[in-house]
């Protein structure tokens, strides 16, 4: 799992996509596509550093322009009407979850594919590798999925000899730089148009205009080859309906067509939390989430797979295998952060979140998915403990919240997590501290006491000492004036005299009545 | 509704300040406000002096027990009001959002939370007699819980609407959280400090007079950010606005 790197061409070398690739130098190891150590620095110092990033700012003012222009967090009427019922068909599903899924395995299997569940990551991969080496597979074709960069799925080909290639746009620029991506939908949203032709560029070997048209033809023309040449296609799935077996794959490229179609055989990965109870839900979802990710009525594309290829039919895969992943989803079933499996992946909270956008995007999260969704989504997954403190990377604004197209209530998971944080044994001084506090201020004499500390401090020491206390006023005072903490307890002062004053002008009135 | 029609809605007879405990500790200013443009409605506000905080800091920290305890606190202090008016819009959403979240509620309980306003939703809905006056200019921002838990984005602009003499104009970004976020200020306060530094320069941008807010949270970090680093913005609390606007009834000699 640590062969991730974008090294020399391999003998035999099979992708045009990827030819190269040996000519590019990723400039953020850290943001690398591979597995994140479990022991990472903390995520204040990350989310510090990612600050200076040459293009956090530019990737902030570009999606502060599209949180504006899209109006994110708010909902035609049309649209406010899918999205309620959107979010009650996300929820019929957690009911009952193995139902659904039981019911899905039937249908899929009636229209001839193989359906594997993979419990962890781990098996997941074991399973997708032993399909590849059955089928002597050496170059994979692959669509937008969010659950194979969750099981680091294509490190893992390439240590069993495999070639991938990324075809969607995004994914395509972010494995040529060998980062993860930075948002669910858009995997490049962090690079500017000049970034992107400078990659092409070093890939190229030579200068390339940077028009858009001549960007995405210089793609084009390189994936279209590894199409052809490909014995497998990876897709992911974005919804896949219980009755009928259909597994659902919305993109604006045709990738997915191509993924599903041309290699001989396909793959789709899905996360359990996928299903839905009706192709004719379908109706409601694709729109919704359409309009969330990207603001249009429709994607150009709609792929709908019910199969491999049946006889006479000329063109699909021989083979067709669905694997279903949980990777510790079902876990959260019948508690109150079950609402994060109604998630669709749009994208949509990320956009929103004054703090993704001002981190310059989701790297910085330190986690396959960024932003609130991610947030709520990492600590549920993979081993325990992971990422628990993430939850505390939010101001809790709440903007993710009014940006969600199925309503999961993200602002009250996020504070549900932290209070799973803050019950592990290693925050038991947080806890000593917060019981502390909780036991002064339970009295009105406590409270006062704080008060009269407060404005002793105030008075005695300078503000520059104040600053450099240990506690909170420390991280305050970094970029911040301290507030005037001399002034506390004035205002119970100054009402005390008012009510003095009030009482007797009461008092007079009431003998001159 | 019209404001002849609110204004005749019957007004509570007892009403109590929640100062909040950065009213206490920091933000006395907006506190004393909202006890003058009552009086200058003719409310006379009660001040419980055994209050302390709604337990919000604790909750958003991760400790929901204290934060519990604290609220069935306040839940005990304020029940003997018919009214309770804050100036801290996060801790007014807070009761309103997380009562049922925290606490199975008694009815009692439930209508006392209910009529626990916001500085502008209590003087929009019974101070429609004020007569406001004050030259000058002032961008408004959009403090989250209470624009997006309570739903108040039109009642405070209603109310800088109402002061004669004052232009509003709209930054960008207006409702786009400014980084305090309580505890995350001092967790992540790189981060939080780039969020203000974003929020001032939108302000910085329209050249208004005053930064206007309904959240002292979000004023202390403005204003703190603006203070040692940031563009010069200077912030206010819509309650000391709407106070320095009162126009003293004509009274006959």
């Amino acid at each position: 799992m640590t062969e991730h790197s974008c090294g020399g061409p391999t003998d035999g070398q099979r992708s045009t996509a990827l030819a190269g690739r040996e000519r590019i130098r990723p400039d953020r190891p850290e943001w690398a596509a591979g597995e994140i150590p479990a022991h990472r620095r903390p995520l204040p110092l990350i989310t510090r550093d990612a600050l200076t990033v040459r293009t956090a700012r530019p990737t902030h003012d570009r999606l502060a322009a599209l949180n504006e222009e899209r109006h994110v967090g708010t909902w035609t009427p049309e649209v406010a009407r899918l999205r309620e019922q959107g979010a009650a068909i996300r929820r019929e599903t957690l009911t009952d979850l193995e139902k659904y899924l039981q019911q899905l395995t039937g249908s899929v299997e009636r229209n001839g594919a193989v359906v594997h569940r993979a419990g962890t990551p781990a098996e997941a991969r074991a399973v997708i590798a032993r399909i590849a080496r059955e089928n002597g597979v050496r170059l994979a074709v692959k669509s937008k999925s969010m659950a194979t960069e969750e099981i680091h799925l294509n490190a893992h080909l390439n240590a069993e000899g495999v070639e991938v290639v990324e075809t969607d746009l995004g994914e395509y620029i972010v494995q040529l730089a060998d980062e993860r991506p930075s948002h669910i939908v858009g995997p490049a949203l962090h690079k500017s148009r000049q970034d992107v032709t400078d990659l092409f560029g070093q890939l190229a070997g030579a200068e390339l205009s940077g028009e858009p048209e001549d960007l995405a033809a210089f793609a084009r023309t390189r994936l279209r080859a590894d199409f052809k040449a490909a014995d497998l296609g990876i897709s992911g799935v974005n919804f896949a309906a219980a009755d009928t077996g259909t597994l659902a794959i919305v993109t604006n490229e045709g990738n997915a067509d191509m993924v599903t179609s041309q290699p001989r055989v396909h793959v789709a990965v899905m996360t359990v939390e996928k299903v839905i109870p009706r192709f004719a839900d379908l109706g409601v979802l694709v729109p919704l989430l359409c309009d969330a990710a990207t603001k249009q009525r429709v994607s150009v594309y709609q792929t709908l797979v019910n199969g491999p290829r049946r006889a006479g039919e000329s063109d699909g895969p021989e083979q067709l295998h669905l694997v279903i992943l949980d990777n510790g989803r079902t876990k959260a079933l019948g508690t109150p952060q079950e609402e994060v499996l109604a998630c669709i992946r749009c994208g949509n909270c990320q956009i929103s979140c004054p703090v993704y956008r001002t981190v310059g995007g989701g790297h910085p999260y330190s986690a396959v998915y960024g932003g609130p969704i991610g947030a709520v989504l990492s600590p549920l997954i993979g081993d325990p403990g992971t990422d628990s403190d993430l939850p505390f990377l939010s101001s809790l604004c709440g903007a993710c919240y009014d940006a969600c197209p199925v309503k999961i209530p993200i602002p009250d998971l996020l504070v549900n997590l932290r209070a799973q944080h803050e019950s592990a044994p290693a925050a038991g001084a947080a806890r000593a501290g917060w019981r502390a506090w909780g036991l002064a201020w339970r009295t009105g004499a406590g409270f006062r006491a704080t008060l009269a500390a407060a404005r002793l401090a105030g008075r005695l020491l300078p503000d520059r000492l104040l600053a450099r206390l240990p506690g909170p006023g420390r991280g305050w005072a970094a970029g911040r004036a301290l507030p005037p903490l001399r002034e506390a307890g004035a205002f119970r002062r100054w009402f005390r005299r008012y009510d003095e004053r009030r009482a007797a002008t009461r008092k007079r009135d009431g003998r001159q009545g | 509704m019209t404001e002849a029609d609110a204004g005749a809605r019957p007004r509570p007879a007892r009403v109590a300040l929640f100062t909040s405990c950065m009213g206490d500790l920091a933000a006395g200013g907006p506190a004393r406000a909202t006890v003058e443009v009552l009086a200058a409605m003719g409310v006379a506000v009660e001040l419980p002096r055994a209050q302390t905080c709604c337990g919000q800091p604790a909750l958003n920290s991760g400790h929901p027990a204290e934060a519990g305890a604290l609220l069935d606190r306040w839940l005990r202090i304020f029940a003997p009001y018919d009214a309770v008016v804050t100036p801290a819009g996060s801790c007014a959403a807070y009761l309103h959002h997380h009562l049922g979240r925290l606490r199975a509620p008694t009815p009692e309980q439930r209508a006392l939370v209910e009529h626990t306003y916001e500085f502008s939703q209590f003087v929009m809905a019974y101070g429609t007699e004020l007569r406001l006056r004050l030259s000058g200019s002032v961008t408004y921002h959009d403090s989250c819980h209470l624009a997006r838990t309570l739903g108040e984005r039109r009642t405070p602009r209603q109310l800088l609407g109402r002061i004669e003499g004052l232009t509003v104009r709209e930054m960008a970004g207006c409702d786009t959280c400014c980084g305090f976020g309580g505890t995350f200020a001092a967790k992540f306060p790189d981060v939080s400090v780039a969020m203000a530094d974003t929020k001032l320069r939108s302000a910085a941008a329209e050249g208004t007079d005053w930064l206007v807010s309904a959240d002292p949270g979000c004023l202390l970090h403005l204003s703190g950010r603006a203070r040692k680093a940031g563009p010069p913005v200077r912030t206010r609390h819509l309650a000391e606005l709407v106070r320095d606007a009162l126009v003293p009834s004509e009274v006959p000699a």
